[in-house]
């Protein structure tokens, strides 16, 4: 699985607020319009979850 | 090659475009990019300002972008202690209700007649760069791929901060320096419609709960939870469900816009500059500490950026080093008191409701002519002396 697909985001959820993006230590998240978009640089730390206002994202176990 | 602008703003918020205008001015050839399709929408902001801030910004205030004019705050404690501040005691701190759809417009406009170009629905997803030396901006524009040059890059992306970060300053921020934010604009409830109201305490843990009027019966109604108190996904909304749900002035009220959004409440950064490269507002991590507010600093910010750029596009010379005049400007007014916020902020997230109950009811009784960090500690000092201690501490 690719890095960035470790995470989901529910886009009927999603506020496209960027919380998400501002939070990532690693800047490994990008906000085009209403979509939530991350790059292989994530490193699973799940602060996005954590941020995520609306509880729109969500981390997959490693496969 | 010569550079198609002398800079490039990338996004079209307050600060953004108030850098823009100020350099546009002066001459200097500028382009401003906007990813998303309207400049001012969707909102991510709570929307109050003092005219304090207004007046450092040097904006003037135009009736089409106010929502309400507000006289006074209300600061809330947990078990309900009230303290009223007005004119008198919170002097220029109390201000507006803005709309930021029209308000980010009017800024924009005043850009785009100073001479600035602006692109919507433009994107910068990274920096181009020529022997380390940044020469501009790479990304897509309605959909198509897009690159332009410029003698500097100004980062106006706000919390998201990016393109800092692509430039090598680091904005990164710890969970106890972001508050992560739901609000509602809410219709049909029942509320001062000249004053704006924080709730403090378990209401909004690490942050607060606000209801800023709209007009009418409308407000802004929402709360920030500060990182580090948060302990499960989604439960930002959760709290500001549950707080509508308990207040009786806002139970009959029903929604016709929902904002998510997270600030940071951060300690100034050590650097905003780089060769070729500066940001300004959120980006640069310059909103209140305490009240979470963004757009007067960013403003002010924006103001010195644009002042500095305009006469640095007549040298061409946008070196880390000519950028340090920003730097200078920007900190002056702004670096002290953000610090000092900061610290407090620190201090104020540890306190428990119980405590939160006696300042408020201790301020609510004193008589206090000038609000002020001084003033109120002087009023805190009888009654709750070790409280007061931890924080003389920091001043």
């Amino acid at each position: 699985m690719r890095k960035a697909d470790w995470m989901k985001v529910n886009v009927e959820r999603c506020m496209h607020c960027g919380a998400c993006v501002g939070s990532c230590p690693q800047n490994a998240i990008y906000l085009a319009e209403v979509m939530v978009e991350f790059s292989d640089a994530c490193n699973r730390c799940k602060r996005c979850v954590k941020m995520c206002p609306v509880g729109a994202i969500t981390m997959e176990a490693k496969a | 090659m010569k550079p198609d602008y002398d800079i490039i703003v990338v996004g079209a918020g307050p600060a953004g475009s108030w850098t823009a205008y100020h350099a546009a001015k002066q001459g200097a050839s500028v382009l401003m990019i906007e990813k998303r399709q309207e400049i001012g929408a969707s909102l991510r902001c709570a929307e109050g300002i003092s005219q304090e801030g207004l007046n450092k910004a040097g904006i003037t205030v135009d009736k089409t972008w106010v929502s309400a004019k507000i006289a006074g705050a209300k600061l809330v404690s947990p078990h309900g202690n009230l303290l009223r501040l007005d004119e008198r005691n919170a002097g220029n701190e109390v201000g507006l209700v803005l709309n930021r759809h029209l308000f980010d417009k009017a800024l924009a406009a005043e850009a785009a007649r100073a001479g600035t170009t602006i692109m919507l629905k433009t994107s910068a997803t990274g920096l181009t760069k020529e022997n380390g030396k940044i020469t501009g901006i790479v990304g897509t524009s309605y959909g198509e791929p897009f690159k332009a040059t410029a003698k500097c890059v100004v980062g106006a992306d706000g919390y998201e901060s990016q393109v800092g970060r692509w430039g090598g300053i680091d904005t990164s921020l710890k969970p106890n320096d972001i508050t992560s934010c739901f609000q509602y604009r809410m219709t049909n409830i029942d509320i001062e419609e000249d004053f704006c109201e924080f709730l403090l305490g378990s209401v909004a843990p690490g942050g607060y709960a606000w209801i800023f009027p709209k007009g009418g019966d409308m407000a802004n109604v929402g709360l920030g939870v500060l990182g580090t108190k948060l302990k499960k996904t989604g439960e930002v909304k959760e709290y500001l469900d549950r707080f509508i749900k308990k207040d009786p002035r806002l139970k009959n009220g029903q929604p016709l816009e929902a904002v998510g959004a997270a600030v940071s409440v951060s300690a100034p950064l050590d650097k905003v500059t780089a060769d070729g490269l500066l940001l300004v507002g959120d980006a640069a991590r310059v909103i209140d500490p305490i009240t979470g507010g963004g757009i007067s600093n960013g403003t002010i910010q924006g103001r010195f950026a644009g002042q500095v750029l305009g006469e640095l596009a007549q040298s061409g010379d946008f070196s880390a080093a000519a950028l340090q005049k920003y730097e200078k400007l920007w900190r002056d007014e702004l670096e002290n008191k953000l610090w000092r916020n900061w610290m407090v902020k620190e201090k104020l997230i540890t306190l428990p409701d119980e405590t939160l109950d006696d300042v408020i009811d201790v301020l609510s009784k004193s008589n206090i002519s000038k609000m002020n960090v001084y003033n109120l500690l002087a009023a805190l000092k009888e009654r709750l002396p070790d409280l007061v201690k931890e924080f003389e501490e920091f001043i």
